[in-house]
């Protein structure tokens, strides 16, 4: 960590510091100081300009100590930065606020000054623009790798050409290939911006080329500027014009995977409202009106899991999300199966009274959420681990809507091993194809019905966990999510998964992808009379159910 | 014999709706002092009740005797309304907020210079008329032959109905859409020179509610009760049957749907006039699914019993919301439930059981087509 460039005795000593007894050599330092004549001290302790109330002091000094680095010179800059760093109103003395202790700001050492008699070191504008420079160019080379990065993007984005020694003398110092790519592509950047120092035709192109190589638009705005800069070579000046072009194209290819990845996550919700439906609507023919209720109860379940977990064992706050999957599955699901044996079994062959029935029912499912939990929205907090996002190529990934897109995956790719390859999944579609054969076979036909709608429940409250951490959880929820889901069923054709998720994905990109076009709301028009019209051509969606089992 | 019944059941319930409105409208322009006095609330009151039965007739047609279950039929009631409302706010003229008399106010808010070219004409009552009766028309007629002709049918057509309702509520509510967005178009003042705030004109306007709610009672009478009724009765229940039998379904139900968006689209404009407003919440795919239930409740397949479901519920809404606004969405759940489960022929139903009727005759008229078709 002090393996760097140093120089003056102050920096050797502090070095010693750093790695080894401080108290003895602090001691050693101080008197050092205190004998060396004033005229020395002013050029080598640059920290004696901190002391002094004058801002435009106080910013040199602040460039001085970057230039001369050593270990106290960022935790001091550190401590200017915060307001903790604090002079002495007699002499130049200067200490570092810890919490209630002191230290003294050269040396690092515990200090007892007299409080009484210090002042805070003051800052303006200016110190604190210098202080940020001096941090970067401090950390760049001697703080973490993650801190170097992040002081190298500071340079990149900076492009000041005052910095090419700075940014030199790291590059003479780094290994990591990273580090290193992006301090050449600061060193690009700052050869081709304005004030930099003369070079030859070749030098600036191989900027430009290194620059196009590293592409964003960070990378774009400098080239941007370089093509219309006239002290640069024409040669170059046209280079850059064509990277910059270059840039623009590759942008807008990752726009559109940027749309697509927008598209495939906004798809993935679709397809769990729709998975449920594709159930019992697919399945067993009921239209049921109150499965966006559904989802909105496995919001709230998903909402009082955590709130639940919070107060038994707040430490496990952060996986309450885990735990409200099987829960909203259970609720909806048990939810589900009172539904039918309460309301649906009595409509069996009439589908559209089951539209009307659960209608009623959605209603009231909404009311009693709203007594219950009031009309406005509750907060579900998303956990740390499905916050914040990473970059694909020019993709920025944000990790709650990836992990919707996985869930959504797993719960289809579950729900279809229950079809597939389960007694229930069997006895399901037994029932469906021939309910009198199925019964004479001796499957419990009613009892089959209440587990088919109690899975498609459960599906809907699974989608309720998912929507809970992109959409707003309150009693209306349902309702913003029904028609879309009934159409992705209707067009992906009924009674068929893999129609329902070509569907939701067609409808989620479709949306993504017309929404630069006409906007976000007319977009939603057009493919509403897109799908409308689709349906005129196919009345029975993409994926028609074929033979002699579906009704005219 | 059912049909007959219930089409003496539609010129009663003519008669006695133009009966009670113009009892109304006495009633309403007698002295404030008088105890039998009704007041403008009543009024406007009575007149959305009188629009909502339009519509609810409306949806009985097509869903009642074609078997055709829409969940946008609100769509034409607010298109019909959107046209009276073009004609309305044009009306205002100079005496907007912002005193143009060119352009209604949002569009002067909006700072749009000129008028769109279809608000063009819409000052003129008889163009307004046109536009109320040919747009719905045109959009019912363009829909259903789409849809009828490639055979989409129950649940699919019920879905498909529901997002073109969808789609033009998201059209309308868009400032640049043209018709006033969020807020829709209100402030009204007169209706041909006649001043929308006068008891005269608003017990007129009751008035000529109640004859025209009668007059579409016995054209729908009309349309349903003869033959043409009888072979719409023979698509709902068989349709595959009646095309084998050498019929064309699709055009009945075309011919029917066009009437029916007619119907509807009058009401929305009888609306607007009396409301005073129509946005695009009217459009809202939860609007169309409660008038199927008014139809529901009030007796699916009787014209009357549209009326009377409108009605009912809607005066069930009114004082419910008035002495417990919590409880009217459970009495409206409840409402669409019970009616499913218990009275799958409404209250007409329930009054056919009273003389002693055995429910195999009855039986019939309520069959779902769908059971009938595979």
């Amino acid at each position: 960590m002090a393996d760097v460039a140093m120089s003056g005795p102050a920096a050797l000593s502090g070095r010693k510091l750093w790695n080894g007894a401080r108290g003895i050599f602090a001691a050693v330092l101080l008197s050092l100081l205190f004998i060396q004549p004033d005229s020395a001290r002013a050029d080598e302790d640059a920290f004696a300009g901190l002391a002094t109330t004058q801002f435009n002091t106080i910013a040199s000094s602040v460039d001085q100590i970057a230039q001369q680095g050593g270990p106290r010179a960022l935790p001091v800059l550190r401590a200017l930065a915060d307001k903790k760093l604090f002079a002495a109103s007699e002499g130049d003395a200067l200490f570092i606020r810890k919490g209630d202790s002191w230290e003294d700001a050269r040396s690092g050492v515990p200090a007892t000054p007299d409080e009484t008699t210090l002042r805070p070191v003051r800052v303006n504008n200016r110190v604190r623009l210098a202080v940020a420079a001096a941090e970067a160019e401090l950390e760049l080379v001697s703080g973490t790798p993650a801190e170097r990065q992040a002081s190298a993007t500071v340079f990149y984005q900076r492009h000041d050409p005052a910095m090419l020694p700075a940014i030199d003398k790291a590059l003479s110092k780094t290994d990591d290939a990273t580090l290193k790519d992006t301090l050449l592509n600061a060193r690009a950047a700052a050869l081709l911006s304005p004030g930099a120092p003369a070079s030859d035709a070749q030098a600036q192109q191989q900027a430009v080329a290194k620059l196009r190589a590293a592409g964003g638009l960070d990378a774009r705005g400098i080239l941007a500027q370089a093509s219309t800069e006239e002290t640069l070579d024409p040669a170059t000046r046209k280079a850059a014009e064509e990277a910059v072009s270059s840039i623009d194209f590759e942008l807008r290819l990752w726009g559109f995977g940027q749309d697509a990845f927008y598209g495939m996550s906004l798809g993935s919700v679709l397809l769990l409202a729709a998975m449920g439906l594709a159930i019992t609507f697919g399945v067993m023919g009921v239209i049921n009106m109150a499965h966006g209720e559904l989802m909105m109860i496995g919001a709230y379940t998903t909402w009082l899991t955590q709130k639940a977990v919070l107060s038994v064992a707040p430490a496990l706050g952060s996986f309450s999300l885990v735990l409200a999957i099987p829960a909203a599955f259970l609720v909806c699901g048990a939810l589900g199966i009172v539904i039918e044996r309460g309301l649906i079994r009595f409509l069996y062959g009439r589908p559209l009274e089951t539209l009307l029935a659960t209608w009623g029912l959605s209603l009231i499912l909404q009311q009693v959420i709203r007594s219950l939990f009031g009309p406005t929205n509750v907060a579900v907090t998303t956990p740390p681990w499905l916050s914040g996002s990473f970059h694909l190529g020019g993709i920025e990934v944000t990790i709650d809507r990836l992990a919707i897109m996985i869930f959504a995956v797993v719960v289809m790719a579950g729900l279809t091993l229950v079809l597939r390859r389960t007694p229930l999944g069997l006895q399901m579609r037994a029932v469906t194809q021939n309910r009198r054969m199925a019964a004479l076979m001796g499957i419990r036909t009613a009892r089959v019905d209440a587990l088919t709608f109690g899975l498609g429940s459960g599906i809907a409250g699974l989608a309720g966990v998912a929507v809970s951490q992109i959409d707003n959880v309150s009693p209306n929820l349902g309702q913003s999510y029904i028609i879309d889901s009934f159409l992705v069923v209707v067009f992906g054709g009924v009674g068929n998964l893999w129609g329902t998720l070509a569907a939701a994905a067609t409808l989620g990109i479709g949306g993504k992808a017309l929404e630069p076009l006409v906007g976000a709301v007319s977009g939603k028009i057009l493919l509403l009379v897109l799908v409308i019209l689709y349906i005129q051509r196919h009345p029975r969606g993409m994926f028609p159910l074929r033979g002699r089992g579906v009704e005219s | 014999m059912n049909a007959s019944l219930s089409f003496r059941g539609a010129s009663v319930t003519a008669v006695i709706v133009v009966l009670l409105t113009g009892v109304l409208a006495v009633g309403s322009l007698l002295p404030a002092s008088s105890p039998v006095q009704v007041s403008p609330f009543i009024m406007t009151l009575a007149g959305k009740y009188l629009a909502y039965a339009m519509l609810a007739l409306a949806v009985d047609l097509v869903w009642g005797f074609a078997g055709i279950l829409t969940l946008g039929h609100a769509a034409f009631f607010a298109l019909g309304g959107y046209a009276m409302g073009m004609y309305l706010v044009r009306e205002i003229g100079a005496r907007g907020v912002y005193g143009n008399a060119d352009l209604p106010d949002f569009m002067v808010f909006l700072s749009w210079k000129s008028l769109p070219w279809y608000w063009w004409g819409s000052d003129h009552f008889p163009v307004a008329l046109a536009l109320m009766l040919v747009v719905p028309a045109a959009l019912a007629g363009l829909f259903g032959w789409l849809a009828f002709r490639s055979r989409v049918s129950g649940v699919y057509l019920s879905i498909i109905t529901q997002a073109l309702t969808y789609a033009l509520m998201l059209a309308f509510f868009q400032n640049g859409f043209g018709f006033g967005g969020n807020n829709g178009l209100t402030d009204f003042k007169d209706i041909l020179g006649f001043d929308l705030h006068s008891s005269y004109t608003r017990a007129g306007m009751l008035f000529i509610s109640g004859l025209i709610l009668a007059g579409a009672l016995l054209a729908g009478r009309y349309v349903v009760g003869g033959r043409f009724g009888s072979l719409l009765i023979a698509v709902r229940d068989a349709e595959s049957r009646t095309r084998f039998l050498g019929y064309r379904p699709e055009q009945m139900k075309l011919l029917v749907w066009v009437f029916s968006a007619i119907i509807a689209a009058i009401g929305g404009a009888l609306y607007v006039i009396q409301v005073g407003i129509i946005n695009p919440g009217e459009f809202a795919p939860a609007n169309s699914i409660e008038a199927v239930i008014w139809v529901a409740v009030g007796g699916r397949g009787t014209l009357s019993g549209a009326v009377i479901g409108a009605i009912l519920v809607n005066l069930g809404k009114t004082l419910f919301t008035a002495w417990l606004p919590e409880m009217w969405l459970y009495g409206l759940g409840a409402l669409f439930m019970a009616t499913t489960l218990f009275l799958p022929q409404g209250l007409m139903g329930l009054m056919r059981h009273i003389p002693k009727k055995r429910p195999s005759e009855v039986t019939p008229e309520v069959t779902s087509p769908e059971g009938e078709e595979a």
